[in-house]
């Protein structure tokens, strides 16, 4: 599984800049999110056209049981579009926006996060704010999870309800060479260098500007770099190639470690995956915790797959829910974003034998019955140990990212 | 009202194609206000010029154009040169419709784990062989030239040129050319590639020219099979699209009008290298050479397209083994276990898309089919030779389909258009229409007019004569091309996307959807769908045109009717 609500990115500079204008006024007749019976009543009758990725059956199924539910319990009929990339849909909006169509656009809402939610506030494409009033939203206890509304650094604002977490996670098979019992596989990437250089063409990363190769690369620059708080601002408040200098020479000695000594690169997240499952690679890594422990249930993956995170923790995310400028249906995509968030909803999307994505609600501030919702056995070997994602580390500053991207693509792109 | 016919045909298809490309246009050089572009300039032509290895992926596209057209006509022209009789032709014969009907992308899948080096080639010749417990760190599949993708790419079109060829050469009459040949000395294959070779290309040209324009801007296999260091420029344009910075929007569409350049150019350099082969080959054509390389052309005739049906065969039946697998360890030829799990779990997500493609197909094809007729009897009726302007019903195919539909979906908002089913099946009308126009203008034109003479001197209406004379007689021949316009529009990812807002769901939307999340097993089992619903079509379209008595008993009912009448 990959995090497919944020596809590639390229946030320019600038960006702090145009988040400080004043939010665009709503269409007239939008509801008011703080009158939530009135939101409710609107809502009702409604078919919402939640566009959402759609690469994985399990994340599809998820989505066709909240469809049903949302039928049953607030009379809101749910539509999943279902992307093979989130760009188009943030492309779509933006056609709209470029046709005039500023009432009655064909999406309702779109789960995102990163780059495509800052590049839809930027350009004023996005409704809001509208997540603080969601009578569920005081379930995540923002005051303590600062992370829920936070993206990429940049606040929320409540243009986006908060849906799940990731967290970067590496799996490795424990029946290949390279792993045994008495050798803890790499726990950093010096380590990573190390194992890839005794193991060499088992390990891979995707080619960029995927995200989740992209994230490898954010993962590599925050722990090789000797000024990671310069990650947390703009990258134009900072000196790039100084900052970024460790991440190419190591990149420069891992490659030629690498599969196909790193004259190619797997297309996306998904693909790395399946190259493990075709015994191409011993060592590969998702951005869902549980992303192993599923592929071993659906035969992808060897059931001998361990999954781990490394010893300084890893990169991970909140990934949202937000509604376009245009949006026909506010009011039902609200419904939508605040059932989302119920206990019900989100324990369900937590279970292995649905899903797998971890919650994002502050299970103190739960009932004693809500919180038992959560408490199933998820048994698998394939999942990481408890307790190991303790250690999240923030996303940088979303121009990072699509500095990285060029230049990562002026240094390797050509091969 | 048969009058307007051709011009309202000629509208329909190449309105879209302007409409979108002049969206693409304006902002390729800077004009697009809601991005706030609103002076005209040529910075993201600069820009794109900046992108690494930008002439590198033009390059690829370039050669892919190039190369693949003229491999797959040679295997076709070779094979049908080398004789039709034999066991071997005939099964290869059998193999084209179901072969056409297998989408590009599934194909993709199939063809790269079959040649992959954990693939289904290598694991049924190890360790016992290569000694290989693990497979081979080989960059076989995404290779930086792009031959695995021009394979698949060649693989693909063999079947369309040699329908396309078998479907002409009905006119030609080969056998008595090739007779006539051999009653002179000459060799089968030598006397068929002189005599009936030279009559044939230019009836296949117009299908060769949209299989070039085709290679040079599909994405489908490019995201599959094709490098990765930099990729074809049709990916990294679908990827600047996409983009999550909106700015790339700009670039991307000076991309896509330099992608129209690149398929154009690849047109044109056709088009010479046609002239060059012909004056070329002229010596050879008229120097009496009566069996000199006849052996060596049946083989390669043969063994070519034996090679490639087989290729394609082995590729389909590594995503059937892959529907049905528990896990599968390389290097073991077979999966440790089966299990129907994949199955299960599509088949209720199946409905509605079933229901979506096959109303749209058959919609789309409908109207196709219709509107194709009308210019034709029009021509006929009015007794005129085809219109030259015709050949615009071929801007579809020749413009690639990255560079206007984008501008297409602008187009439409603009107009107040939003997404729904009829946008999208106006769009697939787009690239059904031209390809039942090539299926069926020939077999139209060639129809012996006197039937419908006889018919008219007994009385018969002209149109009771067109529905009870023409239609009957050319059953077999439209019933092909209902077949091939629903595999077209079966087929159809990107106008379905984007015209629908991916509101409308097909069984193609959801395969590549799928693709996305990589998972081989569920991604087998819907390309396997994908390619059984054109296969009803084509199966349907073999048969039933024998089951319905087909011309000769339908004629004869009409002439009895007449008589008693």
């Amino acid at each position: 599984m990959t995090e497919p609500y944020r596809r590639r990115s390229l946030a320019t500079a600038g960006l702090l800049a145009m988040l400080s204008l004043p939010a665009f006024a709503a269409a007239p007749a939008a509801p008011d999110p703080d009158d939530w019976r009135a939101v409710l009543k609107r809502a009702e009758g409604q078919t919402v056209y939640w566009n959402a990725w759609g690469g994985d059956s399990r994340v599809n199924r998820y989505v066709d049981w909240v469809a049903g539910q949302m039928q049953a319990r607030f009379g809101v009929n749910v539509e999943h579009v279902k992307l093979e990339d989130t760009g188009s849909a943030v492309a779509r909006v933006l056609a709209e926006k470029q046709a005039g169509n500023d009432e009655d656009g064909s999406i309702d809402a779109i789960w995102l996060n990163g780059e495509n939610f800052a590049a839809m506030r930027e350009s004023g494409l996005l409704f809001g704010p509208f997540a603080e009033s969601l009578p569920h939203f005081a379930l995540t206890n923002p005051a303590d999870n600062p992370e829920v509304a936070t993206d990429f650094t940049l606040p929320v604002d409540g243009f986006e309800s908060p849906w799940g977490r990731a967290q970067i996670t590496f799996y490795y098979d424990s029946d290949a060479p390279g792993f045994s019992a008495d050798q803890a596989p790499p726990g950093s990437m010096h380590e990573l260098l190390g194992w890839a250089r005794e193991n060499p063409g088992r390990f891979t990363y995707p080619r960029i500007p995927d995200f989740t190769g992209s994230t490898f690369l954010k993962q590599a620059l925050i722990e090789l770099t000797d000024s990671a708080e310069a990650l947390y601002a703009p990258v134009t408040e900072s000196d790039f190639d100084s900052v970024t200098a460790p991440l190419w020479d190591y990149l420069d000695a891992l490659h030629p470690t690498l599969w196909r000594e790193g004259r190619s690169f797997p297309a996306s997240g998904p693909r790395l995956r399946t190259l493990m499952s075709d015994g191409e690679l011993s060592l590969a890594f998702s951005f869902y915790p549980t992303d192993a422990a599923v592929a071993v249930k659906e035969y992808q993956l060897p059931p001998s797959v361990r999954s781990y995170v490394f010893d300084g923790g890893t990169l991970g995310n909140v990934h949202f829910v937000a509604i376009p400028y245009n949006a026909p249906h506010k009011a039902g995509a609200m419904a939508l974003a605040n059932f989302l968030l119920s206990p019900d909803a989100q324990a369900r999307k937590q279970s292995l034998d649905v899903w797998g994505d971890r919650t994002v609600l502050d299970l103190t501030r739960l009932s004693e019955d809500d919180r038992a919702l959560f408490r199933t056995q998820n048994d698998s070997p394939a999942l990481p140990p408890p307790g190991a994602l303790a250690n999240t580390l923030a996303e940088p500053h979303p121009s990072w990212t699509g500095a990285l991207q060029d230049a990562w693509l002026k240094r390797y792109g050509v091969n | 009202m048969l009058r307007l016919a051709p011009v309202l045909v000629i509208a329909l298809l190449t309105l879209p194609v302007v409409a979108g490309l002049t969206m693409i246009v304006l902002p390729a050089f800077g004009y697009l206000p809601a991005l706030g572009g609103e002076t005209v300039s040529l910075a993201p032509w600069r820009e794109l010029l900046d992108q690494p290895g930008l002439g590198r992926s033009a390059a690829l596209s370039l050669a892919s154009g190039l190369v693949t057209p003229a491999v797959a006509l040679a295997a076709v022209v070779l094979f049908l040169a080398a004789g039709q009789s034999g066991r071997l032709a005939r099964s290869v014969r059998r193999l084209v419709s179901p072969l056409l009907a297998v989408p590009h992308a599934a194909l993709g899948f199939g063809l790269a784990f079959l040649i992959a080096p954990s693939g289904l080639a290598m694991r049924l010749v190890s360790p016992w062989l290569t000694g290989a417990e693990q497979p081979p760190d080989a960059l076989i599949v995404n290779d930086p030239l792009g031959l695995s993708l021009m394979a698949g790419l060649i693989l693909k079109e063999i079947p369309f040129l040699l329908l396309m060829s078998l479907a002409a050469l009905e006119r030609l009459q080969p056998e008595k050319r090739v007779e006539i040949a051999r009653s002179l000395g000459y060799a089968p294959t030598l006397g068929w590639l002189k005599t009936v070779l030279p009559a044939l290309y230019p009836l296949i040209r117009l299908p060769l020219y949209a299989v070039i324009a085709y290679a040079t801007a599909n994405v489908d296999m490019a995201l599959i099979l094709g490098p990765a260091l930099p990729p074809t420029l049709a990916v990294s344009i679908l990827e600047w699209f996409n983009d999550p910075d909106l700015s790339q929007r700009f670039m991307a569409s000076a991309a896509a009008v330099l992608q129209l350049g690149v398929t154009l150019v690849a047109l044109a350099i056709w088009w010479l290298g046609e002239r060059l082969v012909t004056r070329l080959l002229r010596p050879w054509l008229t120097g009496g050479g009566r069996r000199r390389g006849e052996a060596t052309l049946r083989v390669i005739g043969r063994a070519g397209l034996a090679g490639a049906s087989l290729t394609a065969v082995a590729a389909l039946a590594g995503l059937v083994l892959f529907s049905f697998a528990g896990f599968w360890r390389f290097p073991d030829a077979l999966p440790q276990t089966l299990t129907l799990d994949h199955w299960r779990r599509f088949t209720p997500m199946l409905g509605e898309a079933l229901v979506n493609t096959a109303g749209i197909a058959l919609a789309a094809t409908l109207l196709a089919t219709l509107l194709v007729l009308a210019v034709l009897e029009n021509e006929h009726r009015r007794n005129i030779k085809p219109w030259r302007a015709l050949w615009l019903l071929y801007a579809p195919l020749l413009v690639p389909q990255i560079a206007f539909l984008f501008g297409l979906v602008v187009a439409a908002e603009s107009a107040g258009i939003g997404p729904n089913l009829g946008l999208v099946i106006a769009g697939h009308l787009l690239f059904v229409l031209p390809y039942v126009y090539l299926s069926l203008a020939e077999a139209y034109r060639r129809l012996d007019p006197r039937w419908l003479e006889i018919a008219r001197t007994l009385g018969v209406s002209r149109n009771a004569a067109f529905w009870r004379v023409r239609l009957p007689l050319l059953a077999a021949p439209l019933a092909t091309a209902f077949a091939v316009g629903l595999a077209i529009s079966i087929g159809q990812y990107l106008p379905t996307r984007l015209l629908g807002a991916g509101r409308v769901e097909t069984v193609t939307t959801e395969a590549v959807a799928l693709a996305s999340g990589g998972n081989r097993r569920l991604i087998s089992v819907w390309a396997l769908v994908q390619a059984a619903l054109p296969l009803v079509g084509f199966t349907l379209a073999a048969t039933l045109p024998g089951r319905l008595g087909a011309a000769k008993h339908t004629t004869q009912t009409v002439k009895e009717d007449a008589t008693l009448g």
